[in-house]
């Protein structure tokens, strides 16, 4: 019962593979481009969380830090592919990915 | 009934606040404090704006419900709680539903870390105004799904405008709140801190209220936090999003009786968590004025009265004011409503004379006293400036109070570590 | 948070995914806390929750949501997705099981202490990670510009 409560680093790994996971899964199958997006913010979160657990078992604060810089990374690149987003979708009217396929034969 | 006196006096004498001593019954009851005043808050503010803004502009205000119209917030509440609830038939349901909630959790939580006193607080946590900007951040998420739930494009419109207005000066907020915690670190060990009752302490060991720091740098910190705040509630003059004339009341267009009590008791709270944080950065919390200079036991004594005197002085203006109520059999009632008020505000300021209560009370009243002085502010701001173009506001927000707040910042820096930076040029 | 997540990918409503996600960010921000990372959580809510989830929102209010809603929500190449992210589970298992000998003992080990976290992530940040830090920074510059520039009418 002891060793059932106790929370290891592998406990917070298994979640943020479970979260990656999820996240690959609406990557790699939804069609609206603004699910797609969100799934890697879901993608970044799990890697986050993964950074800081890590940076709590070896006790450095260097996870941390990188973890703060992959939030903001994740913010700026949520910013452009929205933008690319808004700009595709003035064009074509359709926020479906299968139909991005300007450069199809 | 010994052990009850016993916990209860274990309590008294500890100096940690409920939530860092761990102590979940404290902290139960203090929760439960804080709600009860802010609603009793809430509703006095409700009574205090129509009122004040009625004499500023020269008329009267409510004065038929109860004697001087003190009893209207408790008649518009009853009137609010029996409208019939309209939910709009195309409105996404959970969304519509959810979006008062989150406004209200948001405005609510942010009242875990503000100090009403060196241990009067629910908790003190190590990033508390980290915690206070972040959670008031998710207001703007509730107002976003409030207008796009209502179907309609007048909310839309609304809450766009609303949450652009939001995000925008909550920047500004966050460069003048950076400012002042820089200042916290100028003590002997060179480290500042984040949390709240750290930061008024920082202001007590040194000895100045951080608005009168580097003048004038601390006050035009405190110029724009000011600015940002009655922007980032949607107050006037900002208040295009909701103005009655521009966007019939914008996001919470759709929304009816209770659901718009809540968006309402949201606002409200909102308006005294960021005035909260102002008082405890810039204004002392719960520091009374002079703290350092004008210190000494007979000070605090002197100091020390003023809680009952003027609770003693609102009891007199009542007393007065029943005596000018017309000699009327109709006015009967209220002028024996008011006579009780009058003596129940009496009977509250002499309990503050006794010394025991007084020196507890001492410190929330102090921390209240400054946050009421900020809601007549919010009044008057109401009262006497015209309203914003929404271009207009997002300009003064990003080219004006961005680059003030930056340069406050640069200069905060660099007068604070002025000792430093003329130890490096000059001896290198 | 496992909920949240599950809520975005299958939710047929953009404005419910964004939902779900707002509530998986709040719990990430809540793990964070336990796991002794008071600042990174705090930046999380104010950032993540306060401020990327109000761009989404926007975008989607934006973006037509009523037509979307009546298509097709899930791809044509679904299958092949479940495969490859089943084929990705089971690394992931074998990792955790094959490497479990390299942690050396499972519990987790005290950082530093916990007032001074904010500082040591400052001192970090300031001292140790100074380019990334300005890096960082030059690349937010760059991203602000890259988004007005994408979603201007007329350049």
């Amino acid at each position: 019962m002891e060793s059932m409560l106790h929370i290891t680093t592998l406990h917070y790994l298994v979640l943020g593979a479970a979260l990656f996971l999820l996240g690959v899964i609406g990557v790699l199958t939804r069609r609206n481009v603004v699910i797609v997006l969100m799934s890697i913010e879901l993608i970044l979160n799990a890697v986050n969380l993964n950074l800081v657990a890590f940076s709590r078992m070896w006790g450095g604060l260097h996870g941390q830090v990188f973890a703060i810089f992959v939030i903001t990374d994740a913010a700026a690149e949520a910013a452009v592919g929205l933008g690319i987003l808004i700009a595709f979708f003035r064009n074509k009217e359709t926020v479906n990915i299968d139909e991005v396929n300007l450069l199809k034969w | 009934m010994h052990e009850i006196i016993q916990y209860i006096s274990s309590y008294l004498t500890s100096d940690k606040t409920p939530g860092a001593a761990g102590n979940m019954f404290w902290v139960l009851v203090y929760i439960m404090l804080v709600f009860a005043g802010l609603s009793v808050a809430v509703i006095a503010m409700n009574w205090l704006e129509r009122k004040i803004l009625a004499h500023m502009q020269v008329r009267l205000g409510p004065m038929r419900v109860g004697p001087h119209g003190l009893l209207q917030p408790i008649a518009d509440a009853i009137k609010l709680l029996l409208k019939e609830d309209i939910v709009p038939s195309e409105a996404d349901g959970f969304v519509f539903w959810m979006a008062p909630l989150i406004v209200v959790l948001a405005a609510f939580t942010v009242f875990v870390v503000v100090p009403f006193g060196p241990t009067h607080a629910i908790t003190d946590m190590n990033i508390g105004i980290l915690f206070m900007l972040g959670v008031s951040s998710l207001s703007v998420l509730g107002i976003v799904m409030a207008g796009w739930a209502s179907n309609s494009h007048y909310p839309l419109m609304g809450a766009l405008r609303s949450s652009a207005q939001m995000v925008s000066y909550e920047i500004a907020m966050g460069l003048a709140v950076v400012s002042a915690v820089m200042m916290t670190s100028l003590n002997a060990s060179g480290t500042g801190t984040l949390s709240m009752i750290g930061i008024v302490q920082a202001q007590q060991a040194q000895g100045m209220w951080f608005i009168f720091k580097f003048f004038p740098l601390g006050l035009i910190a405190f110029f724009i936090f000011a600015v940002a705040m009655v922007a980032e509630t949607n107050r006037a003059p900002f208040d295009l999003a909701e103005a009655e004339s521009e966007l019939t009341a914008g996001f919470h267009t759709e929304y009816s009786g209770f659901r718009w009590s809540l968006f309402f008791l949201a606002e409200y709270s909102a308006m005294i968590a960021v005035s909260s944080i102002a008082v405890t950065l810039w204004l002392g919390g719960w520091l009374r004025p002079f703290p350092n200079f004008l210190n000494g036991a007979p000070w605090d004594q002197a100091f020390c009265f003023i809680p009952g005197i003027t609770f003693l002085f609102l009891a007199a203006m009542c007393f007065y004011n029943t005596m000018r109520m017309p000699k009327h059999p109709l006015f009967r009632v209220q002028t024996i409503g008011l006579a009780g008020f009058g003596v129940v505000l009496g009977l509250i300021g002499l309990v503050l004379f006794v010394p025991a209560v007084s020196v507890r009370v001492q410190d929330i009243f102090w921390f209240s006293t400054k946050v009421a002085g900020f809601m007549y502010v919010y009044i008057w701001f109401r009262g006497t400036f015209p309203r914003y173009r929404f271009d207009q506001l997002m300009q003064l927000g990003w080219k004006v109070l961005l680059p003030m707040g930056l340069g406050v910042l640069i200069l905060t820096a660099t007068v604070g570590l002025w000792p430093l930076i003329q130890q490096t040029i000059w001896h290198p | 948070m496992l909920i949240g997540g599950i809520l975005v990918i299958t939710r047929k409503n953009p404005v419910h995914s964004a939902l779900a996600l707002i509530v998986a960010l709040l719990a990430q921000a809540s793990i964070y806390l336990m796991l002794y990372a008071p600042f990174v959580a705090g930046v999380q809510i104010i950032l993540y929750a306060g401020g990327i989830m109000v761009l989404f929102l926007f975008v989607i209010m934006l973006v037509n949501v009523e037509r979307s809603m009546k298509e097709r929500q899930f791809n044509s190449q679904w299958v092949v997705g479940i495969i490859a992210a089943t084929a990705l589970g089971g690394l992931f298992i074998a990792v955790y099981t094959k490497g479990n000998n390299i942690f050396p003992n499972h519990a987790l080990r005290m950082t530093t202490g916990e007032a001074p976290n904010t500082q040591g992530v400052a001192i970090m940040l300031y001292g140790q990670y100074m380019f990334a830090f300005e890096i960082a920074s030059l690349l937010l510059l760059v991203a602000i510009i890259g988004a007005v520039v994408m979603a201007k009418k007329r350049i």
